[in-house]
């Protein structure tokens, strides 16, 4: 199995029955695929839809049912719509149980940068600092690292995305919970042990006495 | 009288140095026709206010590789390279706005609200030059209404009096840009007569709309 999809395994075991879900672009939306047996949730798309899903064949394409990058999607039965107010009412109103975000870095904090590199890519926020500050739960799903460089710092270098903490973190190497007392850690993949979780970490992790393996089966 | 016009004349009322909310996500929900006729036209020095600017051919994105625009007021710019290089380059001011923000300050500006509270960009670069407000231990940002000159709107449907219906996620910005512009030009893909579209149906309003561009003739 490949990291991302170990990744997007892992952040499906998040999703609980009945949840309205936001994915990110890239990695999140992998998380779709794996939802486990019996849980449904429902799917926005934050240019105005509940209920989308994958276009179902090649063929059904519609002009005006698309996801966030201008692409064709498909509905599932029971799908709404409705402009941009009413969908950022839905997050940051409390009405979205989770959004699974990509991240560029995360803080000893769990605060999250994943909007800009400065000087190199400004493609600016689009939804994502409302999603970070208003959804209920906020999970980022990324590599542990990136070109050698760990993305958990002890201080993110990029800008923040929001100044509200994250939830939990997903990575190709360990489940890491922000809590008020600092990241803990909660899971280790397959194969990896708590000594390459820390030696992969730039910030401080909490490391209890029993670190489970993350419940991934291939 | 009539509110449709051609689309030559209705985007002749617009002078260049305008103000301009433009509808649509990714050009889906963009009015096109009206983009093209403000390219043809070489409209100039427009400020857009638009959730983005869709990919380099494509809607408002040709809006910014005819460098027609001198300011853009968005929130995402990142599928689109040229609008990136001439922001870089000084020749176009971009002001990135979260999303959720954005379509809260157009909804003020056309509701008549003096400005929004928002969590969102709290303790971040959105945060600078701005006031915060505290509100039962909270901070929010307080952030102010924007209008414009023009709101070009794109529907799925209009009837001659201007009510308006959307589809799908063509609907996005486009029913609160309507409410927020001084001068509203609305292009549907189809106009049918009134008491077609159920009153139940209208989204928004026919009193907010100006000018309905005329279909495309599909018979001679």
């Amino acid at each position: 199995m490949d990291e991302k999809t170990l990744i997007a395994k892992r952040v499906a075991l998040e999703l609980r029955d009945g949840n309205l879900v936001n994915l990110g672009i890239g990695l999140p939306t992998l998380v779709a695929r794996y939802l486990p047996a019996g849980v449904n949730v429902f799917f926005q798309s934050e240019n105005g839809i509940v209920g989308m899903q994958a276009l179902p064949e090649e063929g059904m394409e519609d002009d005006d049912l698309t996801d966030a990058g201008g692409g064709p999607i498909g509905a599932v039965p029971g799908a709404c719509a409705f402009d941009s107010a009413m969908s950022f009412g839905l997050i940051r109103g409390g009405h979205l149980d989770v959004t699974v975000l990509g991240g560029l870095q995360v803080d000893q904090e769990g605060k999250l940068a994943n909007w800009m590199v400065p000087g190199k890519m400004v493609p600016g926020m689009g939804g994502a600092m409302d999603l970070v500050s208003g959804a209920r739960r906020v999970i980022v799903a990324m590599q542990h690292s990136a070109k050698g460089e760990s993305k958990i710092l002890k201080r993110c270098t990029l800008p923040l995305t929001s100044a509200r903490p994250v939830s939990l973190v997903v990575t190709d190497l360990a489940v890491i919970e922000p809590t008020p007392g600092g990241l803990l850690l909660r899971e280790t993949a397959p194969g990896v042990t708590v000594a390459q979780v820390l030696a992969n970490t730039a910030a401080d992790l909490i490391v209890p006495d029993d670190v489970p393996v993350m419940p991934i089966t291939a | 009288m009539s509110k449709v016009r051609t689309l030559e004349d209705a985007v002749a009322l617009i002078p260049d140095g305008a103000t301009l909310m433009i509808g649509g996500f990714m050009a889906v929900g963009s009015p096109l026709r009206l983009i093209d006729e403000l390219v043809r036209q070489r409209k100039r020095d427009l400020t857009i206010i638009a959730n983005d600017t869709a990919r380099p051919g494509q809607g408002i994105g040709k809006l910014i590789v005819e460098k027609l625009a001198a300011r853009v007021v968005a929130s995402h710019i990142g599928l689109n390279p040229e609008t990136q290089k001439q922001m870089i380059a000084g020749d176009l001011q971009v002001e990135l706005v979260p999303q959720g923000t954005l379509a809260e300050r157009i909804r003020a500006g056309g509701f008549g609200l003096g400005g929004v509270l928002t969590p969102t960009g709290v303790g971040t670069v959105v945060e600078e030059g701005k006031r915060t407000v505290e509100i039962d231990g909270r901070t929010f940002l307080l952030e102010l209404p924007l209008k414009a000159d023009f709101a070009l709107i794109n529907a799925k449907r209009a009837d001659y009096l201007g009510n308006l219906e959307y589809a799908l996620t063509a609907r996005n910005f486009n029913p609160i840009m309507a409410m927020a512009a001084e001068t509203v030009i609305a292009e549907a893909q189809d106009i049918v007569p009134v008491g077609v579209i159920p009153p139940d149906a209208v989204v928004t309003p026919n009193v907010v709309v100006d000018l309905l561009v005329a279909k495309e003739r599909r018979h001679g």
